[in-house]
């Protein structure tokens, strides 16, 4: 097996051996925590342009199968692994995880200390990272490749996942509402979610305009979440602006979170390693019970923690708070329809705990009739 | 939602003898409850009958009650004490039991007394299979199809129903007593009726058979704000059919998707939910079809189970802790978590390495015994150990288990016929079977075979291909080189197993590792795989690039576990190390454990300042040594408090130039050595029975000959009493090398002396080098003969005289000085015909250290912690550790029983094995008595061993003829006490000769009269006697006495094998016909 070096832009190498495609690759270094669900997060499109070191230290035991994907591809920028299974043992895999990597070209590589890299990060902070498998460059080169490579902050990157045409998701069993959900990167569990509730979801690409929108006639807004710095998303910020303005239900979870959470008036700003697993604790204020949620979030929002702020489309107020670090998770506004969380209540992986916010948002849409 | 400020005091229950399937693990609940209640200003009230715990040590509780767990004796409690609340989901089935008792006497009630925890109604929810089928078809899950029964008719018409094979549960068992896998209609009316017996409900469940299914378990938390949380996922590798105690298991599960772990999730939530635990833990089982993934619920616990200790020390989320506090009041978002202490609580561990953890089993003792694992479990203990793999986990795990046959090995010469007689033995599980797979994978059987053969995950069965594999390429490997070593060491070889791959020594691969600069790194178990900062000092091994282990610069003190439990070496050695991590903190010393056994208080991350979960061999060992030299100054090991473990690699220890702190290997070798320590004996004026070491069968016959009959004979090469037995005559001895030994001059056989009816006495003592501290002289119950783990016995010693003690003291301090003791030294003696003999000394703290430390007050293993470190007794008495005056106290007479695991283990053929004691350990715990009187002492310690003696009915006596006249007096007093005396012919005529009217019943070979007599074995069987004597007169199954004795375990009577215990057993029931037992608590003994 090839040798392969995991390079950090602070200069810290380890050295490991290829895995999947060899090559080189580039992105930021995100640790991620989850035990289960690799396939789910490689096919998430938030994690587009980076390189996800898994803390967990088997992975692709269970191989891949086509139901598990969150998308349609795998968006990783590349996958670091401490032992990759060398067998599929699961009743449900239709493939390998390796030879599903090589299929599109994902660079990995195993074999390395990934706690010593998290801890690493955590410390330091998300940076960019190369992988170099089977190459013949020397350390001083290969990170000086790494810094010549560009930087999440700043980076606009939801152009590369969104659909490019509206589809639609029909509802299972009868119709009862129906959703326009604004696709920033969005995974297949969101719609799935919403569709066992009976909406019919219009998935429409990022940069559909307000007519595009209130023409298929929706019900509620969803804007999903997606890879990037959300301070690069003005034009999205100001259809939300609109869309709030007519008073139409909006549900925006993670980037659609950061995003709705702009168009109040509010800045985001970057995490010092982001939340990227499925065991966060998250308290609803409301109804002050903890849920165990799925996280993959490097920026968060800025607002007053406490009480009640004022915005321009009235009064709103944080609902969600990350128990491990008080990073703010969800917000409503007490005078419109409309509320976000910075979680992933689809899951797809982890915990099924924040489903009911799919009720809630179908109660405000039930509650707040849109006049077409 | 904060403490609740009704609750002022609490009473905990705790889980009694260690017993198979309820082990230590509920020693560290319980002191974990303890701790957290009394640090929140709560009165604790405890009641528990293990004097070996550490729960029971009188600082951990107000009012300390070591008494029998039973409704009747907590009322007592109850009564005096006045609690707000009783705790009882912390001490296993016994206390869950106990509470329930408590209930249905209407205690709870009378005293207005809470139930916290879990209420009676979720408990009944949890337990009652009837009740739990319909809760978790309510939240849509799906339980096997099954029919509860109560007869035997009931049975056999169920199985029809559901068809062969059906698997048997009793309900309200713990550890699955009493259940197993019917076959066939003989084998229903076996288990299910054994099963009727243990059921307190006379009920048992029988259920399709899912064997060969996938299975898991979940452990759950959840709050009284419906705060729940998952602790930890574990998965069986051995699928069902094998008790999960007896399963090789992993954590987190290696072979679920995220859909179908959510699944498992969210049905456990729901379960949680719906059987109403809203302040505490639970676990859940699960089994998943292999190829369809079809979910079946198969069980919960509601309460702090085995599994509940093993996820606590596998993602460092303390379970016991947290459901404690979450019993008073908290909810998990108000708890913090200690390791991480910014983080709370309410969050799910998440795990960067993974754990194997390993039983261990015990089936030498018990050579009658059916090998085969089923669904009643049979191990002893276990191991745990952690590596950033699987395979290094598994190796790790299988080197800490401690035996020599356990880890896997890689031979070169195979033979082809050995795949095919391996596939077809791994198919019957047995706890060989692991070492059959690996060895039927290294012979080219395939993944495929294996896995119809087994069953066990292919995952798994590849991931032991890979460490076969890495083998092969070590063996190939040109040089031992650095990538050669450190490959082979992150599948998690041992140095040895290196050596043995490379025909080289075990110090040359490791002088060749270390010359390469290949140690280990230590990482730290965190509960969040790095995301954030870890607190807590809790380490394991792996070969990486970074290490976590911080430096220091206070002397650290090394302190060495003794590893998974087994028979002769359990709980009471965990709590010699737990007193010397305890007293070496006072001392301002930094303390460093290291141990593999999860269900011990030594490996709870907060009793030492640093633990290291760790096999205990040597290679390990001087790892972590020198880590901890790199990190600070090491002032030394102490190995005489971890049982035999940590003794067997002193020498070597000593040899890299470790310091061993106390008593040195010098020493130890003086009294393991039987020559030296003869020789030192004789030196010092003191007498040991006269033995010979016989090479050949006629040798044996003439040393016997000559120091005569009965002789005590074992092979020499093994320990702890294996294969010994006591024969009387020259066929006896001629039989017993024949069966029991290939003699040889390579394999002799000791032959010693036996000292027919002497009393035998135990001593704990202390010496530094010029002082000898007396801690116990303890008198056994039972003859000598029986092994003293399995002895009674009582201190302070009945019929010793002060003249007799004072020699005792004196031998004792001669010996000590004569083996060169610092520390802790235990040593057997036998009084007979006014000589005192000396048995044997162990310079180490003995099983019965705690017992002491309980009935005199004086902390021992804290003293010898200390005198290791340089202080002197003097000077601990000065400072108060050990009283001044004379030597320690025992207040009130204690009584000391052990406890027997008959009821667990069948012979091949379903039976029973039998019930005897004799020179080789088979107890795996023990409860002590305290009291005014030895009677009232005994039957408190019957009581919590066995059950309530019988204060009136029928007792069967039937009397070797060596005891017939020991047994008159007995006998005598339990006509008085108004019993009626039964007895086979022999017995009774003799009995008649001494002026005792006995019934005569008919000798189980002497079969059913003309006119319908029934046997004795027949009177046992329909439940019409209350009590059973029978000494035994000799093995084998064709003897009355084995059905006999077998038949009064199977149907739980008090059988009494000794006529000192039978002596004992009549001062009890006298006791007991007085009048009720009086309780008082340890705190008030003590004062």
């Amino acid at each position: 097996m090839a040798k392969a070096f995991l390079v950090l832009d602070d200069g810290r190498i380890s050295e490991g051996k290829s895995w999947a495609a060899q090559g080189i690759t580039f992105g930021e270094a995100v640790f991620a925590t989850g035990m289960t669900g690799y396939q789910e997060t490689l096919t998430d499109p938030s994690y587009h342009k980076q390189v996800v070191i898994m803390t967990a230290p088997h992975i692709g035991n269970t191989g891949v199968n086509l139901a598990d994907n969150e998308s349609s591809k795998i968006w990783v920028a590349g996958f670091a692994v401490r032992n990759p299974s060398t067998i599929v043992s699961n009743w449900r895999s239709e493939g390998s995880l390796e030879d599903e990597l090589i299929a599109q070209g994902i660079v990995c590589i195993q074999g390395v200390d990934t706690r010593a890299i998290t801890r690493h990060l955590r410390k330091r902070g998300a940076m960019r990272v190369g992988i170099f498998s089977g190459q013949e460059l020397s350390r001083e080169e290969m990170v000086i490749e790494v810094r010549k490579s560009g930087a999440m902050s700043g980076a606009f990157l939801v152009g590369d996942v969104s659909t490019p045409k509206t589809y639609v998701v029909k509802a299972k069993g009868d119709k009862k509402l129906t959703v326009v959900a604004l696709d920033l990167g969005i995974k297949s569990a969101t719609p799935r979610s919403l569709a066992e509730r009976g909406v019919e979801v219009h998935v429409m690409p990022y940069n559909s305009t307000v007519e595009d929108i209130l023409a298929a006639k929706p019900d509620g807004v969803f804007i999903s979440n997606g890879p990037g710095d959300p301070s690069t998303m003005d034009f999205v910020v100001e259809i939300v602006r609109q869309l709030l303005e007519a008073r139409m239900p909006i549900f925006g979870i993670c980037f659609g979170h950061q995003i709705l959470g702009r168009a109040l008036g509010f800045s985001t700003y970057k995490l010092q390693f982001g939340h990227r697993g499925i065991n966060q604790p998250v308290m609803d204020r409301t109804t002050k019970k903890v849920e165990i949620t799925a996280h993959n979030h490097g920026f968060a929002l800025t607002a007053p923690l406490e009480g009640v702020f004022t915005t321009v489309y009235g009064h709103g107020e944080v609902t969600h708070v990350s128990l491990n670090d008080n990073v703010i998770e969800g917000l409503q506004l007490l005078d419109a329809p409309a509320f976000s969380v910075q979680y992933h209540p689809e899951a797809g992986a982890g915990p099924h705990d924040a489903a009911y916010l799919f009720d809630r948002f179908i109660e405000l849409m039930e509650k707040n009739p849109v006049n077409h | 939602m904060p403490l609740d400020q009704s609750i002022k005091s609490v009473l905990v229950i705790g889980s009694g003898p260690i017993v198979i399937g309820q082990a230590c693990e509920f020693d560290y609940s319980g002191t974990q409850a303890c701790r957290v209640l009394r640090a929140e200003g709560i009165r604790v009230i405890l009641v528990n009958s293990n004097p070996a715990t550490i729960m029971t040590d009188p600082e951990f509780a107000d009012a300390t009650y070591i008494e029998p767990i039973t409704p009747e004796f907590l009322e007592r409690v109850i009564e005096i004490e006045r609690p707000d609340a009783v705790l009882a989901t912390l001490g296993g089935q016994t206390a869950l039991n106990a509470a329930i008792g408590l209930h249905e006497r209407g205690t709870l009630a009378r005293f207005n007394v809470k139930l916290i925890g879990a209420d009676v109604d979720a408990i009944e929810r949890g337990e009652n299979r009837e009740l739990f089928r319909d809760i978790v078809s309510k939240v849509g899950g799906e339980s096997s199809k099954s029919i509860i029964c109560h007869t035997m008719d009931e049975c056999f018409a169920a199985a029809e129903v559901l068809h062969y094979p059906v698997v048997v549960r009793p309900s309200f068992t713990m550890g699955g007593l009493g259940s197993g896998i019917a076959f066939e209609r003989a084998e229903l009316e076996q288990i299910a009726g054994a099963g009727l017996r243990h059921s307190p409900t006379s009920e048992v469940l029988l259920e399709e058979s899912i064997i060969g299914w996938k299975e898991y378990e979940l452990e759950v938390m959840r709050d009284r704000k419906d705060n729940v949380v998952i602790v930890c996922s574990i998965e069986n590798i051995d699928p069902m059919g094998v008790h999960t105690g007896d399963s090789i298991t992993v954590a987190p599960a290696m072979t679920l998707t995220d859909v179908e772990y959510q699944k498992l999730r969210n049905l456990s939530l729901l379960i949680i939910r719906e059987v109403g635990v809203d302040t505490g833990g639970c676990n859940i089982q699960f089994a998943v079809h292999p190829e369809t993934g079809r979910i079946i619920v198969i069980e919960m616990n509601p309460r702090v189970s085995r599994s509940s200790a093993l996820a606590s020390k596998a993602t460092g989320f303390p379970i016991a802790k947290i459901a404690t506090k979450l019993a008073i009041g908290y909810t998990l978002d108000e708890i913090q978590n200690d390791i991480t202490k910014v983080t709370p609580a309410s969050f799910e561990p998440t795990l960067d390495y993974v754990v194997v953890k390993m039983p261990r089993f015990t089936f030498e003792k018990f050579p009658d015994a059916d090998p085969r694992l089923t669904t009643t479990m049979k191990s002893v203990g276990e191991a745990m150990a952690i590596g950033r793999s699987f395979p290094e986990a598994l190796q790790k795990a299988m080197r800490s288990l401690e035996r020599k046959e356990a880890p896997f090995s890689f031979p070169t010469d195979v033979a082809e016929f050995s795949k095919e007689a391996l596939l077809r033995s791994m198919a019957i599980p047995t706890e060989f079977r692991l070492k059959q797979v690996q060895q039927g994978l290294w012979l080219g059987a395939t993944i495929k075979e294996v896995y119809a053969a087994t069953g066990i995950d292919p995952w798994y069965l590849n991931q032991i291909e890979t460490i076969n594999t890495g083998a092969r390429e070590l063996a190939r490997a040109i040089a031992l080189d650095s990538d050669a070593i450190l490959e082979a060491k992150s599948l998690g070889f041992s140095d040895i197993q290196i050596a043995q791959i490379r025909g080289m020594s075990e110090l040359d691969v490791r002088q060749m590792r270390h010359h390469l600069q290949i140690r280990p790194v230590y990482k730290t178990v965190d509960t969040c795989a790095a995301e954030f900062e870890a607190f807590t000092p809790y380490h394991y091994s792996t070969y990486e690039e970074e290490t976590e282990i911080r430096p220091r610069t206070k002397p650290a003190v090394i302190i060495l576990g003794s590893g998974p439990n087994r028979i002769g070496q359990g709980i009471e050695f965990d709590y010699s190390c737990v007193h010397a991590s305890f007293e070496l903190r006072r001392m301002d010393f930094e303390t460093v454990m290291i141990n593999c056994n999860p269900e011990t208080v030594s490996t709870d991350y907060d009793t030492s300042d640093r633990l290291y979960f760790e096999p205990l061999t040597l290679e390990d060992v001087l790892e972590v040594i020198y880590a901890e030299m790199q990190a600070g100054p090491v002032l030394g090991v102490i190995t005489q408090l971890g049982g035999q473990t940590p003794m067997g690699i002193a020498r070597a220890l000593k040899d890299a130039g470790v310091t061993i702190l106390g008593t040195s290997p010098e020493a130890i070798n003086m009294a393991e050595e039987r020559g030296a320590f003869g020789q030192m004996l004789a030196d010092k004026g003191l007498t040991a029975p006269s033995f010979g070491m016989a090479s050949t069968h006629q040798e044996a016959l003439d040393i016997a000959r000559r120091i005569g009959y009965p002789v005590l004979v074992r092979p020499s090469f093994v320990l702890g009493g294996r294969g010994m037995e006591i024969v009387y005559d020259d066929s006896s001895l001629g039989g017993f090398i024949s069966r029991a030994t290939d003699i040889t001059p390579d394999h002799p056989v000791l032959v010693d002396r036996f000292l027919d009816s002497a009393i035998e006495i135990d001593v704990d003592a202390l010496y530094d080098g010029t002082e000898l501290f007396l801690g116990g002289v303890m008198e056994h119950i039972e003859e000598a003969g029986i092994h003293s783990g399995d002895s009674a016995c009582v201190i302070p010693a009945m019929t010793i005289t002060p003249e007799q003690n004072e020699e005792i003291r004196r031998a004792t301090l001669k010996i000590a000085e004569g083996v060169g003791v610092r520390g802790l030294i235990n040593i057997q003696f036998a009084l007979t015909d006014g000589v005192l003999y000396v048995l044997e000394a162990n310079p180490r703290a003995s099983r019965t250290v705690p017992f002491v430390s309980k009935a005199t007050g004086v902390q021992l293993a804290k003293a010898a912690a200390r005198i290791a470190t340089g202080t002197t007794i003097a000077a601990l008495k000065d400072e108060g550790l050990l009283p001044h005056a004379g030597g320690a106290t025992p207040r009130g007479v204690c009584v000391k029983e052990a406890v027997l695991p008959w009821n667990r283990f069948r012979r091949s053929d379903g039976r029973g094995v039998d019930a005897v004691l004799g020179p080789e350990m088979r107890s795996t715990g023990e409860v002590m008595g305290i009291a005014a009187t030895f009677g009232e002492s005994y039957a408190k310690s019957q009581i919590s061993a066995f059950g309530p003696l019988p204060s009136t009915g029928k007792v069967f006596i039937s009397l070797a003829d060596k005891d017939k006249k020991e047994g008159i007096a007995p006998a005598k007093a339990l006509q008085q006490l108004g019993f009626t005396l039964i007895a086979t012919a022999g017995t009774a005529a003799f009995f008649q000769e001494n002026g005792i009217t006995t019934a005569i019943v008919r000798k189980n070979s002497e079969g059913p009269g003309l006119f319908g007599e029934r046997t004795a074995v027949e009177l046992i069987n329909s439940g019409e006697v209350d009590l059973v004597i029978n000494t035994p007169v000799g093995r084998g199954t064709r003897h009355d006495g084995w059905l006999i004795r077998t038949g009064a375990v199977q149907r739980s009577i008090p059988c009494i094998t000794t006529t000192a215990g039978f002596s004992a057993a009549v001062a009890g029931i006298a006791a007991l016909q007085k009048g009720a037992l009086t309780v008082k608590s340890l705190q008030e003994w003590l004062s």
